[in-house]
C-alpha cells in the first residue's frame, strides 16, 4: 500500500466546488498551510470549512476567505488576533457563521467519525447555542442533543508520516488534526517527513485506515 | 477607591489554587496566574489546544509555533507535561478531570450566572471556543476581572443581560476592588482591596454584597 502522492496540486485535485472542508490547527499551530495554498489554486469554491479559528492575518483560512472561496464556515472561535478577512466576510453579510462550543465540534467531529448518531451534551445548555435544539433532563441536569458533523474532506498537519498514511504530530500541533482525519470521507495529510520506511506501530497516533493521501511538506511556518 | 493591579489580580487568584491542583486559565487576564504559583506548590495547567503541564515563556530565539497555549502565546513544557488530541482535551474539561478552570468575564450574576462569549453587537462576530465546555465540567469557576466596565457601569449584575456562556456556575469572583464568593443567597464578601469600604464597593456593584 502506498498513499504517498508527490505533489500538493495532486493531492486536492479531488476537492470539488460545494465540498465541506475541515481544517486542522488552533491559532497556527498544525494548519496544513500548503495543502491550503494549493486548494486556493486549484480553485474550488463555496466551500463550507470547518475549523477551530477562521483564519489570522493572510495566511491560511484567511486566504481562502479573502479569496471568496468559503460559503460557510463552522468554529468555536472567529474572533482572533488579525482575524480581518473574516471579520471583513462576515460585516458584509458574505458568508455563513455558525459558532459551536470547541468540545462539542470535536466531539461531533468525533461521533461523525465513530458513526455515532449523536449525543447529549451539557454543554451550552440554557444558552443561545442550544436554541431549536433537542434537550434533555437527566438527574436534574439539562443536556443538548448534538448532531454529527461530517465533512467531503479534511486538510491535515501532521510531522512524521509513511506510505500507510500513519501519522504522528509535533507538540501542540496535534489539535483538531487527529479526530478530522477520523471525521471526513477523505482526509489529506499534509506532513513535514515522510519515510518510505514504516512508523514504529507505538509511536503513531493517527492510525492510517483514516488517511486517503500523504504528501510531504517540509516547511514550518 | 483602591484598585489591585493585574499582576496583584493575579497573585491573588493563585494564592487560592491548592497544590497538585490541573487548571485551566482561560485566555486575556487569566494567562498570568500561573507566574505567581506561591513557592512549594505544584500546580499543572491545562492547555485546551492539547497540552496538560504548560510550562512558561521560552527565551527569546527558541519559540516554536507548534508549541502554543490557547491565548496562542509561545511556551514550553513543563516536567511530567504530555501532549494529545482535542477529543481527549476536551474530555479532562468536560468529564470533570480538572479541578479549577479560571475565566474572564463580561458580566456575572448573582445567581452565578457567566456572560463571557457575546455581546448585543451583530456586527460583532461572536466567539466561544471552550468557555461553554469548561463551565460545565470543571467544579470550580473562578472569574478574574475588572468589577465594572470602563464607563463605569456595573459587571456584578441582578441578572446578566448578555448571552449566556452557563448557568450558576461561577465559584468566586476575584475583580480589583474585592473577592467575592456567589452562594445560594448571592454573591458574599470574602475580602475587599486594602483601603475600600463595603459601602464603596457596593455602590459600584448591581447586585447586593451579603457581608
Amino acid at each position: 500500500m502506498d498513499k504517498r502522492v508527490n505533489t500538493l496540486a495532486e493531492a486536492v485535485a479531488p476537492i470539488q466546488d460545494g465540498a465541506s472542508i475541515m481544517i486542522g490547527g488552533f491559532g497556527s499551530s498544525g494548519i496544513p498551510f500548503g495543502l491550503i495554498d494549493a486548494l486556493l489554486e486549484h480553485g474550488a469554491g463555496e466551500l463550507t470549512v470547518i475549523s477551530n479559528n477562521a483564519g489570522a492575518g493572510e495566511t491560511g483560512i484567511a486566504k481562502l476567505l479573502k479569496g471568496g472561496r468559503v460559503a460557510k464556515v463552522i468554529c468555536s472561535y472567529p474572533r482572533s488576533p488579525g482575524s480581518i478577512w473574516f471579520e471583513k466576510r462576515y460585516e458584509a453579510d458574505e458568508i455563513e457563521l455558525e459558532v459551536v462550543p470547541q468540545g462539542t465540534l470535536a466531539e461531533r467531529i468525533r461521533a461523525a467519525g465513530a458513526g455515532i448518531g449523536g449525543f447529549l451534551t451539557p454543554t451550552g445548555y440554557g444558552t443561545l447555542l442550544a436554541e431549536g435544539k433537542e434537550t434533555r433532563v437527566i438527574d436534574g441536569r439539562g443536556y443538548v442533543m448534538e448532531a454529527p458533523l461530517h465533512a467531503d474532506f479534511a486538510l491535515l498537519r501532521a510531522e512524521r508520516g509513511d506510505p500507510w498514511g500513519n501519522l504522528s504530530y509535533h507538540g501542540t500541533a496535534r489539535n483538531f488534526n487527529p479526530v478530522m482525519a477520523t471525521g471526513a470521507r477523505h482526509s489529506i495529510a499534509e506532513v513535514r517527513h515522510v519515510s518510505s520506511d514504516p512508523l514504529a506501530p507505538e509511536s503513531v497516533v493517527t492510525p492510517g485506515i483514516f488517511v486517503q493521501s500523504v504528501v510531504e511538506y517540509g516547511v514550518r511556518p | 477607591m483602591n484598585r489591585l493591579s493585574d499582576s496583584a489580580l493575579a497573585a491573588r487568584v493563585a494564592f487560592d489554587i491548592p497544590d497538585g491542583a490541573y487548571v485551566n486559565l482561560g485566555i486575556g487576564k487569566p494567562t498570568h496566574v500561573s507566574a505567581y504559583v506561591p513557592e512549594g506548590r505544584e500546580v499543572i495547567y491545562h492547555s485546551e489546544n492539547g497540552i496538560l503541564g504548560v510550562g512558561p515563556t521560552p527565551p527569546e530565539g527558541e519559540e516554536d509555533v507548534e508549541m502554543i497555549d490557547a491565548s496562542k502565546r509561545y511556551i514550553t513544557t513543563a516536567p511530567g507535561a504530555s501532549f494529545f488530541e482535542h477529543s481527549d482535551s476536551f474530555a479532562m474539561m468536560r468529564g470533570g478531570h480538572l479541578d479549577i478552570a479560571v475565566l474572564g468575564a463580561y458580566q456575572v450574576a448573582e445567581n452565578g450566572d457567566l456572560a463571557n462569549w457575546a455581546t448585543l453587537d451583530q456586527k460583532f462576530p461572536p466567539a466561544v471556543g471552550g468557555a461553554m465546555d469548561l463551565v460545565v465540567g470543571v467544579p470550580k469557576i473562578f472569574v478574574m476581572m475588572q468589577h465594572t466596565n470602563r464607563d463605569g457601569s456595573p459587571k456584578l449584575l441582578r441578572k446578566c443581560t448578555y448571552p449566556l456562556t452557563g448557568l450558576g456556575v461561577v465559584s468566586r469572583v476575584y475583580t480589583d476592588l474585592a473577592v467575592l464568593d456567589v452562594t445560594s443567597e448571592g454573591f458574599r464578601l470574602v475580602e475587599l482591596t486594602k483601603g475600600n469600604s463595603l459601602t464603596d464597593v457596593q455602590a459600584v456593584t448591581e447586585a447586593t454584597i451579603h457581608a
